[in-house]
């Protein structure tokens, strides 16, 4: 019981993070708030599942060509419609929004609705560990998402793109002076988040099945693990992350799985009316600024 | 020695470990005028923002009338009767000048005062712009912030304070940013404000100006409190001079 | 040295005519100024007399129409505040599952359930917010965005309310030329009744708020009460249209909470113009019923809505009515530009 618990949690908590890294990552680094994260995220999965079952390309390439193909319509969102809206959030917010719908519907409007639209594993097997039996799928699950969330933590703190990248974030201004194109950078950020988006849709989607309610549940979970965990903060991300995974395991087994997403929600309206800024987000001391 | 107005007791704030108000202390009696001076960064407006609450102080307590009004939010302690100006303005830039001190005589300091109908509140407001120097029969009044030069936007600063009807009066650097001739026209009406017998706290660079406001002053270096005293007193100290005038000739 | 065209606007002759008391002199600068006010009015006014000349389908969709107003208009209070939401749909159901507790335990008629659910409703949803009013943007938006969904699965997982199933066999409102009669004069009320409130300067707090809190926090005034004030105000014409479609259904269930109720009005403000109330109305005039003739092509009536949402923020984000007044008044000419 107490190692299933900690087996799933883990697994539910890495699928959440994993969900979140894009729209966490687009918005640390460009401040767009990338609301079409759920529809993305569908794209990538039916892309992938077309280019295997109808294009029949192996599924390495089929995974690959879905991940760049969902980094280019972000790139496209932006330079199409972002950049005329650049920095009036409610617009941004809406935009996104809508284009996210758009996505998700049109798929449903073109019958990408029954069971045969799945992915398969990457490896057929399981293991046990701890006494609970978990599948290959899963492990590559927490793997991807470990990694990535180093290797991000460690592009914007580590390297030059990136810590130019934050520049922007901070200040666009200085940023310009120092020669970092923003309006290129934040495309580039919106491409790489949708890519990352894609990632998590072409790992997680296997273990069911592609769905369209799944791109709006992904929609709320990503924003709310992102701004939960005080965007722009890679650990916070992983805090919420863990957090709310476990919250939804524990939940489930202890209430019943009906009281999963209420516990969620409560979770995320009760951190927000306590602390504004997410967990370890910084926004407010920067606000305060007079 | 009365009952000082304001109490402020080993303030202290660091912005993420940095200190940039350190321990500062003072107690300021009804009707004084001091004057805060020190170098860029020293904590000027950071002390600013901790008395009239923008900023939650890391230590220290801060008093008002023998009121603790440490934890006491921003707007409650401009209900009490202290008003600032910032340095750096943002009026409601989409709205005409005059309509911008209409949000000011509508709290709840003044409000009751003022009267009802929005009729009453625009004569009010036109009469403190025309104080502050705004030419009544001019179209300035009725420009929108947005279009007017910074010196008047320094003076509606100034006006939506008077607004307030204010005790203590808290002005960040009024004066920059505002040409000589706007310098001189204002001064005196500061002069009179203090007549009057509200306490004045003044954060400025341009001493002379200071000087003829204030009747004693502290100056601030890195955040702690390096002299205090009567203003003449004050800049002829030696670490003050190394600290602030180095470069300066006065 | 090069000559270029730009255009120029200008107001027409008889907008200036038209401008003060003189107006009243002729009959020409008269209809000007009433024609297309009168022409709206008249026009929702007369349509439920329509009964019997058009299919009764299309007087139901009058009343979504005016049920996605009310909506509207509450959203564009809100946001006047600088409060963006994602989910009105939560101000509709709460109006409904109040009126249809009392509706359905103590069977109390309509005229009183429906004011009580109204005020009720708004007094509860400015609470549950109030703890959530400090935050902007996105934050705001998100939570906006859970909030419906969460009172959606707590009645389904406590099973209270009637659970799944909801609260049916409630009790009708009269006639639908009445019930359409009723609802118009509640959507006119509160259009005619913000759009006093948000001239007056308690208004210009809201708006000063929006624009620029600090300033308004350094006059003195204490942003979160009034943030609570918005909240309340604008989610009465919200709770009293889920109160009014809930007796009008003669049920309520989750359904109330969906999306349908936080998108429609988002689009229909957006659509119409954001900041003006007039705005609201036209946009959810003129989308309820394009969406009810879409239906035929399911979802993709919802791809279409998307289209035309982003197509308005991106490339008119004024919306059609602001759009619209400039050209009513306004003619356009190229002017020649030394450069
Ligand atoms: N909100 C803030 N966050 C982080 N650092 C701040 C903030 N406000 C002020 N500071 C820092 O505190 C120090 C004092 O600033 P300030 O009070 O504005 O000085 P002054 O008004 O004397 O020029 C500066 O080093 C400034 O960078
Ligand atoms: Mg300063």
């Amino acid at each position: 019981m107490f190692a299933s618990i900690l087996v799933n949690g883990l697994v539910n908590s890495v699928i959440l993070i994993l969900t979140a890294l894009g729209f966490s990552l687009t918005f640390g680094l460009s401040r767009v708030a990338n609301f079409a994260v759920g529809g993305l995220y569908l794209f990538a999965g039916f892309a992938a599942w077309i280019f295997l079952r109808i294009l029949g390309l192996p599924y390495a390439v089929a995974i690959l060509l879905a991940i760049i193909l969902t980094g280019i319509l972000g790139a496209i969102i932006y330079q199409v419609l972002l950049v005329r809206v650049r920095g009036i959030e409610l617009s941004e917010v809406i935009a996104t929004f809508a284009v996210g719908v758009a996505i998700l519907e049109t798929f449903r409007w073109a019958g990408f609705v029954t069971y045969e639209f799945n992915l398969p594993s990457f490896f057929k097997g399981r293991l046990e560990i701890l006494g609970t039996v978990i599948d290959y799928q899963r492990l590559i699950v927490i793997g991807v998402g470990l990694f990535l969330a180093v290797a991000l933590w460690w592009f914007t703190h580590h390297t030059k793109i990136g810590l130019g990248l934050r520049g922007i974030a901070q200040d666009e201004h200085t940023a310009l002076t120092l020669g970092i194109e923003s309006d290129w950078a934040a495309m580039l950020s919106v491409a790489i988040g949708s890519a990352l988006t894609a990632v998590a849709a072409v790992v997680i989607l296997p273990l069911g099945i592609i769905s369209i309610n799944v791109g709006y549940e992904v929609l709320l979970l990503a924003i709310a693990v992102s701004v939960l965990g005080g965007l722009e903060s890679t650990v916070g991300l992983v805090i919420a992350g863990l957090i709310l995974g476990y919250a939804q395991v524990l939940t489930a087994n202890f209430l019943g799985p009906q009281w999963m997403l209420v516990v969620y929600l409560a979770a995320i309206v009760t951190v927000l009316a306590v602390r504004p800024s997410g967990l370890l987000g910084r926004f407010k001391e920067i606000e305060e600024r007079v | 020695m009365a009952n000082p107005i304001l109490q402020v007791d080993h303030l202290t704030k660091r912005f993420g470990g940095i200190g940039a108000v350190y321990r500062i202390s003072f107690d300021l009696q009804p009707g004084e005028a001091l004057g805060i001076i020190g170098p860029n960064g020293s904590g000027k407006t950071t002390l600013v923002n901790l008395i009239t609450g923008f900023v939650k102080p890391t230590a220290g307590r801060v008093t008002f009338r023998g009121r603790e009004i440490t934890n006491l939010p921003a707007y409650a302690r401009v209900e009490l009767g202290i008003a600032r100006s910032f340095q750096m303005v943002r009026p409601f830039y989409n709205l005409p000048a005059f309509k911008n001190l209409i949000i000011p005589l509508f709290s709840p300091r003044v409000g009751k005062r003022v009267g009802g109908k929005s009729g009453n509140r625009d004569e009010v407001a036109m009469h403190l712009l025309e104080e502050v120097g705004f030419e009544r029969d001019s179209q300035v009044p009725y420009k929108v912030a947005s279009s007017l030069p910074h010196g008047y936007l320094k003076r509606l600063e100034l006006a939506r304070c008077l607004a307030l009807e204010p005790e203590l009066l808290i002005l960040d650097e009024l004066f920059s940013g505002m040409s000589m001739s706007e310098v001189a026209s204002v001064l005196p009406l500061i002069e009179k404000i203090r007549e009057q017998g509200t306490t004045i706290i003044m954060v400025e660079h341009r001493l002379r100006e200071l000087f003829r406001i204030a009747n004693r002053a502290i100056v601030l270096n890195f955040g702690e409190k390096i002299a205090e005293g009567k203003p003449e007193e004050v800049i002829a100290d030696e670490q003050v001079r190394k600290a602030y005038l180095g470069s300066e000739d006065a | 040295m090069t000559i270029t065209f730009r255009k120029e606007r200008l107001d027409r002759g008889i907008k200036a005519r038209s401008a003060d008391i003189y107006a009243l002199a002729s009959w020409r600068e008269l209809a000007y100024l009433l024609a297309p006010r009168m022409l709206l009015i008249g026009g929702v006014l007369a349509f439920p007399l329509l009964r019997g000349l058009v299919d009764a389908y299309w007087l139901r969709v009058m009343l979504m129409a005016c049920t996605i107003a009310l909506l509207a208009l509450s959203w564009d209070l809100m946001a006047s505040v600088g409060l963006v939401s994602l989910g009105q749909a939560m101000f509709f159901g709460i109006g409904g599952y109040i009126t249809g507790y009392l509706s359905s335990t103590l069977k109390w008629p309509p005229f009183i359930t429906i004011p009580i659910a109204t005020v009720a409703g708004a007094l509860l949803c400015a609470t549950l917010l109030y703890p959530v009013l400090r935050l902007r943007g996105i934050y705001f938006a998100l939570i906006t965005l859970s909030l419906p969904q969460l009172f959606e699965r707590i009645i389904e997982a406590t099973k209270i309310l009637g659970g799944t199933d909801g609260m049916s066999g409630l009790t009708p409102l009269p006639d639908i030329t009445i019930s359409l009669y009723v609802i118009i004069a509640v959507l006119f009320a509160t259009f005619f009744g913000f759009r006093r409130l948000i001239d007056s300067d308690y208004g210009l707090v809201f708006k000063g708020i929006r624009d620029n809190d600090r300033s308004v926090i350094a006059a003195g005034i204490n942003i979160y009460w009034y943030k609570a004030q918005a909240v309340f105000i604008a989610g009465l014409p919200a709770t009293f249209a889920g109160a009014f479609m809930t007796h009008y259904n003669q049920f309520v269930g989750m359904s109330s909470f969906a999306a349908d109720y936080s998108v429609l009005p988002l689009t229909s403000t957006v659509v119409g113009g954001i900041g003006v109330f007039a705005g609201a109305l036209l946009g959810a005039f003129l989308l309820v019923p394009i969406s009810e003739v879409l239906r035929a092509y399911g979802t993709l009536r919802v791809v279409i809505y998307c289209i035309a949402l982003v197509v308005f923020v991106v490339g008119r984000p004024e919306g059609i009515f602001r759009y619209a007044q400039r050209k009513y008044h306004q003619f356009e000419r190229p002017v020649a530009v030394e450069e």
